[in-house]
């Protein structure tokens, strides 16, 4: 059944729609990430305008992570405050990347900024989680324990902050600096910034694992919320009936993920996703690197 | 056989006079709906005259449909530090967003090239552009390549001899649209030729228009953003919540 999508004006097959929402939606269910970095490249894959896709993958964020949001809300594993002052910061960062995608928009750049984002980031997580889980997997086996620094550079700057929730006492400059960078990725990538996020908590801020991921969402659904409006309001770019077909497959997938997701190992998943991303950021990276077809391209006038 | 025919209806029929088109359309109208996956329209009509068919040259039919001329920024790539990206830009000043050309015989026969310039018929001639900026190499590739691009995805065709006419009086043709239409109104035009030289032209519309729930969207995507923005947020979380907590009804039920 093929439908036509009011704001992308491309007519897509709905059930095509529905399967790769359903497929990111199971993925995203069996590793518990939000899977905005895995569809908007798919998007591109079928032909939906990179611009579309980046803001309507921002829409379908808020909503897909609104019922995990509560049920993070209803265990209480999430530091309101903390993820107050990342919020901050991810305003600030998403009106800083519609204002760059804008700009980049009006000198023909907007596809090449969006993917170069993608190969770049997608390389280095891919890349980095494709190792730490072969070590992982290297070091359960010979029983050494992962060892994790305590305090570092972090807890020498000014502007301390008490974050009651997640036991810490540190300086409120790199949560907004972590917010600031997250919230640029979310305007110009199209995605929730979990995967940046969530390392970033753990690993520089120090949070405790547990209200990490409660934390992220709480602070994903506003910085995505604000940049689906903002492209809504400077671009007209967000396709809502692609968004709805999108979320309605991604939810369904997501139980599915889930229940899938329980019956294997944690490393041996971290692997599996870590190869798809990498392959999704292979295919980016030939795309810029081997010479197109067609090496013209039309787009509307005044763009530049 | 049909030339034949008219072979011989030419022979019998007195000095040129004006030919005039009576034309019908399936369809004057065509919506862009949730379902719309393109639209094949068929125009046929017929040439009224007082006169009986004049005997010189045969009359052949050329059937053009053109969607609203917009202006339109042309990108080449290049190879940059070892990636592909924009480089040049060309602005077209008008360019049809659709545009099919229909003939009753092969091009070279029925219109000259004088005449292709004086009504822009052909698909290069329907392409308006002033010029290119200094500094860019081949201009008339970046033109060329809004006819290549649009081609190959069903936006600009000419098909030669699709146009049926039958002795001198009756032709029909259809002529597709694809799924990727943009809205406006699609100028129709019947052109009849007599050995290259244009006789007579008629012009009427099409209206693609985006109906029911694709044009309110649309509409309140670009009057009112901030509303459709809000609205797009309000209709995911309500969708995606529902789904869940259907999915939690299920699983304890």
């Amino acid at each position: 059944m093929m439908i036509y999508l009011p704001i992308a004006e491309v007519s897509v097959n709905a059930f095509l729609l529905l399967g790769l929402g359903g497929m990111v939606g199971v993925l995203s269910g069996m590793f518990g990430v939000g899977g905005g970095f895995l569809m908007t490249p798919l998007l591109f894959f079928i032909g939906i305008p990179p611009a579309v896709a980046v803001a309507t993958e921002a829409n379908q964020i808020v909503a897909s992570s609104f019922s995990g949001v509560l049920a993070h809300l209803r265990r209480k594993t999430v530091d309101l405050k903390m993820g107050t002052v990342l919020l901050v910061g991810g305003l600030v960062g998403a009106a800083l990347g519609v204002g760059v995608f804008n700009y980049l928009k009006s000198l023909g750049q907007v596809d090449l900024l969006v993917k170069l984002c993608y190969v770049v980031f997608l390389g280095i997580i891919g890349g980095m989680m494709f190792f730490e889980s072969l070590n992982a997997i290297r070091n359960t086996r010979s029983g050494k324990p992962l060892a994790r620094k305590k305090h570092n550079w972090v807890h020498g700057l000014p502007f301390k902050m008490r974050f009651r929730t997640s036991g810490l006492y540190i300086s409120v400059i790199p949560p907004l600096i972590v917010g600031v960078l997250v919230g640029i990725l979310a305007a110009i990538m199209g995605v929730g910034g979990g995967f940046i996020m969530v390392p970033a908590m753990i690993y520089i801020l120090g949070m405790p694992t547990k209200v990490v991921v409660g934390t992220s969402l709480f602070q994903i659904i506003f910085v995505t919320a604000f940049t689906t409006l903002l492209h809504a309001t400077t671009n007209y770019t967000v396709d809502m009936v692609l968004a709805v077909l999108l979320l309605v497959g991604g939810v369904i997938g997501a139980q599915f993920g889930a229940v899938l997701g329980a019956r294997l190992k944690a490393e041996q998943l971290r692997i599996l996703l870590a190869m798809m991303v990498l392959g999704v950021c292979g295919k980016l990276a030939l795309d810029l690197l081997l010479q197109p077809t067609e090496l013209f391209s039309i787009g509307t006038a005044g763009d530049h | 056989m049909r030339w034949l025919l008219l072979l011989l209806l030419a022979l019998l029929t007195a000095p040129l006079r004006a030919e005039e088109v009576v034309l019908g359309l399936s369809q004057d109208q065509v919506s862009i709906s949730t379902n719309f996956d393109g639209s094949e329209i068929i125009i046929y009509g017929a040439i009224k005259r007082e006169t009986p068919i004049p005997e010189s040259d045969p009359l052949q039919v050329i059937v053009t449909v053109s969607g609203p001329l917009v202006p339109v920024t042309v990108r080449r790539k290049d190879r940059r530090f070892g990636i592909w990206i924009n480089v040049d830009a060309v602005d077209v000043d008008a360019a049809p967003s659709f545009y099919a050309v229909a003939t009753s015989a092969p091009w070279d026969e029925i219109i000259t090239n004088t005449e292709d310039l004086r009504h822009t018929v052909s698909i290069p001639r329907a392409i308006r552009s002033v010029g290119a900026p200094m500094g860019v190499d081949e201009p008339q590739a970046f033109t060329d390549a809004v006819i290549r691009i649009r081609s190959n995805n069903g936006l600009y065709a000419l098909k030669e001899g699709a146009v049926e006419l039958r002795e001198s009086t009756l032709f029909n043709t259809s002529i597709r649209m694809p799924a990727n239409l943009t809205e406006g109104d699609y100028a129709t035009r019947i052109i009849l030729t007599r050995g290259g030289e244009v006789v007579s032209v008629y012009e009427t519309g099409i209206d693609v228009r985006k109906v029911g729930l694709e044009r309110w969207l649309f509409n309140l995507s670009r009057e009112q953003p901030l509303l459709y923005g809000l609205l797009s947020l309000t209709i995911a979380i309500a969708a995606g919540w529902g789904a869940s907590a259907a999915f939690r009804l299920m699983r304890s039920g």
